[in-house]
């Protein structure tokens, strides 16, 4: 249909006539010969062109602004279009500007520590806006008893299966663990004790924590932070709603009421799985673990993990929330505010779990 | 002068739409319709909400696959049409998208890149960086847009960021799903007058999704009115009125649409060479 964009010069009068179609597609290497085109040039003859389109026009600008050539010969509306591309041409930077790599380091290391420490600042003063709610919730009796039942079926309920598929197989892998490593001093039987103690006073808790940080804290910071993006945050709070007591203060308190309930659940099915697998490979059956369970598992190792749980939950549902309302601009940051409240929900989950371990032994519930 | 065109062109169709059907479960958008646009008009397509506007313009562009019904742009099918097929149709189309949808992770003058990159690799990247840089300048955006990310932009500087993406390739047919909503008055008759000047200068054809009635007379050659899930009427607005459509009626003689009529015949009277619609067909 069109020929590709050409040019030739007449010798000696110094004018370059163009031809064929001066568009993007057309346009070959036309910046590239135009660039080793060393003659003289007073004239762009442009006559001669079936088509222009802006990137033609700007490969044409930019030559004739480099030799100071006049441009003749366009049609009224490839002038104008002409016109146009010439009227844009202002220098702008295309990327924000690089930084030695030096600096860069230096810089994103400064900017981390000022981030953790507003996150920190941040996160205290979540949990002083949370008691606040909790405190206005009681004082004026207004607590939302349907939301909050509601979250105890999502964030309860509906994960019974995953965390006793989960804690099931935990109990099997630290019974078969401890029988090959016990069996080595004759001692399988306490295998026993390293399913029954483990599960209630540690592992079951911990884990059922992780989950809920995985499935709970991150769908309430990615719930929240969508709402945060769709203003609805804001227009509940122009109506008078109190989002730390509509929909924090729910969430929080169904992760703190229901972590004791999955942890205590959780260390159970763990100690059933563990009791399969003592069965099957040890020959124990089911009566003797049971009983072996109830002479050596202390009552302190329920209370030790029914005490850690609801601290557990509350962090969960403290970052979850917390993350949520921290989005702000775009949705990208609601993928990175959820991954940051399933991070920040797990290691401190952790930390906090060091420091339990402390205390417990240092009053004795070994 | 758009008359002058439409006349000689008149059979150079570049979007036809035949007998589309388009449903989401129960609920019928769309049940044979048909459009045909022509090369180098702008037209307008109007309609209540949920009339299925932008279910047409992605049934066009190939993003929703309709029930049934042809459709081609530029005399090929789009439909069924994987994303690396149809290339030569894609370097000839821009879309802006009702948000502008921009690439988060990129600067707005890399957004304006990525389609010229994407077909053609071969350019040099100093003559890329110009035309980015021109292309940010042409839509009204400040020069110190370019090294901005989209979430620093407010929604009036995405629509522009966008509309330069969508120009990127000097495309020959534009798609424009409600560019002046939500644009102040100031920009958005900017946004207008910045729509007609790329279709004058590049022969552009335009698909107009709009509820701007000031869009639709400032700038549109005809219009479409999507109702009862078909186009009812395409003309130009005179035409429209013309018909007695109770619902045409309404949109364009209700309060809002008599004050754009006046806004235009003010703008008509002061401007001397302002195009004459009432003899477009």
């Amino acid at each position: 249909m069109s020929d590709a964009a050409a040019f030739s010069d007449d010798g000696t009068a110094g004018t370059l006539r163009f031809s064929g179609c001066l568009s993007l597609a057309k346009l070959g290497d036309l910046p590239d010969r135009l660039a080793a085109y060393d003659g003289q040039v007073q004239r762009l003859d442009l006559s001669g062109i079936e088509r222009i389109d802006t990137i033609g026009a700007w490969t044409i600008h930019r030559f004739a602004q480099k030799t100071g050539a006049d441009v003749e010969g366009l049609t009224t509306d490839g002038q104008h279009l002409f016109d146009q591309v010439v009227a844009a041409d202002q220098p702008v930077s295309i990327r924000s500007e690089r930084v030695p790599a030096f600096q860069r380091v230096l810089g994103e290391i400064g900017h981390a520590t000022i981030q953790a420490g507003n996150t920190f600042v941040g996160l205290l003063g979540f949990l002083g806006a949370t008691t606040i709610a909790l405190g206005a919730i009681i004082r004026h009796r207004r607590f939302r008893f349907n939301a909050t039942v509601q979250r105890f079926e999502v964030v309860g309920v509906s994960a019974l299966g995953i965390i006793g598929l989960m804690s099931f197989l935990i109990g099997i892998v630290i019974a078969q663990q401890g029988a090959v490593q016990l069996r080595q001093f004759g001692a399988e039987i306490y295998t026993i004790n390293l399913v029954g103690r483990l599960s209630l006073r540690e592992l079951g808790v911990l884990m059922t924590a992780i989950m809920v940080a995985g499935r709970s804290g991150s769908a309430f910071a990615a719930q929240i932070g969508t709402m945060k993006l769709t203003e609805e945050i804001d227009a509940m709070r122009t109506i008078g709603v109190s989002p730390m007591e509509a929909l924090v203060v729910p969430r929080i308190l169904a992760t703190t009421m229901l972590m004791p309930l999955l942890g205590f659940y959780s260390a159970l099915i763990a100690i059933i799985g563990g009791g399969l697998l003592c069965w099957i490979s040890l020959g124990i059956p089911p009566v003797t673990y049971i009983q072996q369970i109830r002479e050596v598992v202390p009552i302190s190792d329920v209370y030790v993990g029914l005490i850690k749980a609801p601290v557990f939950g509350a962090i969960i549902g403290m970052a979850g929330c917390f993350q949520g309302m921290q989005v702000e601009a775009d949705a990208e940051q609601v993928g990175l505010r959820t991954t940051a409240a399933v991070v920040q929900g797990i290691f401190l989950v952790i930390v906090i779990d060091a420091f339990f371990a402390v205390f417990f032994s240092s009053i004795g519930w070994l | 002068m758009a008359t002058a065109a439409e006349d000689k062109n008149k059979k150079d169709v570049v979007i036809s739409v035949r007998g589309l059907k388009n449903s989401f479960g129960d609920q019928v958008v769309h049940e044979d319709l048909d459009l045909d646009v022509y090369r180098g008009e702008i037209i307008g397509v109007v309609g209540g909400s949920g009339t299925g506007k932008s279910v047409l313009m992605r049934s066009i562009i190939g993003l929703q696959t309709p029930d049934a019904g042809d459709i081609t742009v530029f005399g090929e099918s789009t439909i069924d049409r994987e994303e690396t097929e149809a290339v030569d149709i894609r370097k000839r189309w821009g879309i802006l998208f009702q948000g502008g949808a921009l690439f988060s992770t990129l600067t707005v003058a890399e957004n304006v890149e990525v389609p010229i990159k994407e077909f053609y690799p071969e350019l040099d990247p100093v003559l890329l960086d110009e035309i980015a840089s021109y292309k940010v300048v042409m839509t009204g955006l400040p020069a110190d847009a370019g090294p901005k990310f989209p979430a620093e932009l407010s929604g009036g500087m995405k629509k522009r960021a966008g509309l330069a993406r969508a120009l990127a390739l000097d495309p020959e047919l534009l798609f424009l799903d409600e560019p002046t909503a939500g644009l102040d008055p100031i920009g958005a008759a900017a946004f207008d007058e910045l729509t007609k000047s790329l279709q004058r200068t590049m022969g552009l054809t335009v698909f107009l999704i709009t509820h701007d009635l000031d869009s639709l007379y400032a700038i549109c050659d005809r219009v479409a009115v999507l109702a009862d899930k078909k186009v009812i009427a395409v003309g130009t607005i005179d035409e429209l009125i013309a018909l007695d459509h109770p619902w045409i009626e309404e949109y364009f003689k209700g309060p809002r649409g008599r004050a754009a009529i006046a806004t235009q015949e003010t703008q008509e009277a002061m401007s001397a060479e302002a195009p004459q619609r009432t003899g477009a067909e």
